[in-house]
């Protein structure tokens, strides 16, 4: 097991002949294995970033969970539970990939809950209506599969395999998520004007969630250079803008954005320029949720903290026991 | 009171319906609070297995009883008077001993009930169980791991769970009550009169509870009220916040 002063120290690598064997493998496509040889930014680069993928799993489960006493309907409430469980089995395999870097999962929820770790800044949004539910499934998870497609053919095994069957399930959420918000704005004039209001709230966030403009990305030579990375922010925007605004029109809802039109020479959508100074502030803290989502998850890993401790007693007393549970 | 045929399997079935539904909605309130991940996901996976048996059992309900209600009709236009569910399930979930010793008394006694029901005379309700018993094994399993773990963890989780049975034990009597209409449908061969049930269940029970080095408490007070559609105060608050947006939609398709 290393230690969290491997994940955090910052030496710079030496150059080494194991590196260019290494990069080598990454330029012919073929994936990096836990007990491959790599270099230390590498390692530290993917645990900085499974980590906080698997923190926003987890985070991510708030937001949507609100709704779960309230759910309007029982198919709607087994809908909403279902996804949200899938959001926990997303943290649990993502900790589980970063666990074959050599950290442990609990050293990583410790990192979050001491806000030395992040996760998506999308979450320190409130869900104030039921509509945000099919808004976030919609659009949201819609923003997480453009993200995680290209992270499928990530150079690093283990991720590369969670991503494809993390992006499966959250292919299924964003369909629900848009019938959910279909059905609503097909309902009603109420129902509809509350579709419409969570699309308001929700569509800047989402377009945000592709990260900071190219120009001002810290991370993404190094990444794509490591196979980590494969697109950049703004191309994922693209992408993703190209594939929710004809969604949209379907659904019958206007994205609150003016400048969103289809630009028959280029092939995609013009539009607006998202507000990053909103989202530098949401990152660096000052978001709607921030504390909340923290102080939430923090109990509960408080509360529960008698709970691990019984079973790991009951596991030192009963060896077998605990060995065939 | 003779409720005919149909009358006493629709109520027969009604309770156990909302004995699901109910126990599903506190299950799943543990959702992003659970001790670990893992079962964080296994309390919602029990919370789904029974809401869809409680889906399954509103759907033969409202055929038994000849309304023509939907499920949501049944969840969410009744009042906490018209509830029949038992008042264990609707207790709140306290901590994660106060979960854990109410889910090993119920899915225990759940499991004999729907190993039981799967030679009822309604063939519905016998394809529900024959379904619902490899499912409540599952949550019985589970809930027997913790029980273990817990009662034989450290001095503090040993305490806790002593203080959980302490309060969720007076419930179990009324899991076996009888009355007019679980002798009829007992007669009728649509289910076993809850009575039958008990030494099954408490045959399990208190070899789980011994092996955990726990006891059995004693209790003198029997709360009962449920099937008649007396509840605990906090079930109000249950399904205040559970109704809610339902009602304030009336007749929309969510
Ligand atoms: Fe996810
Ligand atoms: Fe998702």
């Amino acid at each position: 097991m290393r230690s969290k002063g491997q994940i955090e120290h910052d030496e710079t690598d030496v150059a080494d002949p194991r590196e260019l064997e290494f990069q080598a493998l990454i330029d012919s496509d073929q994936r990096i294995e836990p007990r491959d040889w790599m270099p230390d930014g590498y390692r530290k680069s993917l645990i900085r970033q499974i980590a906080q993928h698997a923190h926003s799993e987890i985070v991510g489960m708030q937001p949507e969970g609100n709704w779960i006493t309230r759910a309007p309907s029982l198919r709607r409430k087994a809908i909403l539970m279902a996804k949200v469980q899938d959001e926990a089995g997303h943290g649990l395999y993502l900790y589980c990939a970063a666990e074959t870097l050599g950290v442990d999962r609990s050293e990583l929820i410790d990192l979050l809950d001491q806000g030395r770790q992040k996760y998506s800044s999308i979450f320190n949004y409130p869900t104030l209506t039921w509509a945000d539910v099919g808004a976030i499934g919609w659009l949201v998870d819609g923003a997480a599969i453009t993200n995680q497609i290209p992270l499928c053919r990530c150079s690093f095994g283990p991720y590369a395999r969670a991503m494809v069957r993390v992006c499966k399930e959250e292919s299924f959420h964003q369909r629900q998520g848009f019938e959910s918000l279909y059905a609503l704005s097909h309902g009603t004039t109420e129902q509809h004007a509350m579709a419409q209001d969570a699309v308001n709230r929700w569509w800047w966030p989402s377009v945000e969630m592709l990260g900071p403009p190219d120009t001002e990305s810290t991370h993404s030579a190094q990444s794509m250079a490591w196979g980590i990375k494969r697109f950049s922010n703004d191309e994922l925007r693209q992408r993703f803008i190209d594939m929710v605004a004809p969604q949209a029109v379907v659904l019958g809802l206007t994205p609150p954005d003016p400048e969103l039109r289809w630009n028959e020479e280029r092939g995609h959508y013009d539009f607006g320029k998202p507000d990053f100074e909103e989202l530098r502030r949401v990152v660096g803290g000052d978001g709607p949720c921030n504390r909340q989502r923290a102080a939430h998850h923090l109990k509960a890993q408080e509360d529960g903290a008698w709970v691990r401790a019984a079973a790991a007693a009951y596991a030192t007393k009963h060896p077998a026991a605990s060995a065939a549970a | 009171m003779t409720l005919g045929v149909a009358g006493a399997a629709a109520v027969y079935t009604l309770r156990a319906a909302d004995d699901c539904l109910v126990l599903s909605h506190r299950l799943a309130q543990w959702s992003s609070w659970a001790p670990t991940l893992e079962d964080d996901i296994a309390l919602t996976n029990i919370a789904l297995d029974l809401l869809g048996q409680a889906r399954g059992l509103y759907a033969r309900t409202a055929e038994l009883d000849a309304t023509g209600r939907s499920e949501d009709d049944y969840a969410f236009l009744r009042d906490e008077r018209e509830f029949v569910n038992c008042l264990l399930v609707e207790q709140e979930n306290g901590d994660f001993a106060t979960t854990t010793v109410r889910q090993l008394l119920c899915s225990t006694f759940q499991l004999a009930l729907w190993q039981s029901l799967t030679t009822s005379t309604d063939e519905q309700l016998a394809a529900i169980a024959a379904k619902a018993v490899t499912e409540t094994t599952y949550h019985r399993d589970h809930a027997t791991d913790w029980t273990l773990r817990l009662g034989d963890g450290t001095a503090e989780s040993h305490e806790r769970m002593e203080a959980a049975l302490a309060t969720l034990w007076p419930y179990t009597a009324e899991l076996f009550e009888s009355d007019a209409v679980s002798q009829e449908a007992s007669i009728l061969g649509v289910g076993p009169d809850p009575e039958s049930l008990h030494p099954e269940w408490h045959g399990y029970v208190t070899r789980v509870l011994g092996d955990a080095t726990l006891v059995v408490p004693q209790s003198t007070w029997k709360p009962s009220g449920g099937r008649q559609g007396l509840h605990t105060e906090p079930f109000g608050y249950m399904l205040a916040e559970m109704q809610h947006l339902h009602r304030s939609f009336p007749g929309v398709t969510w």
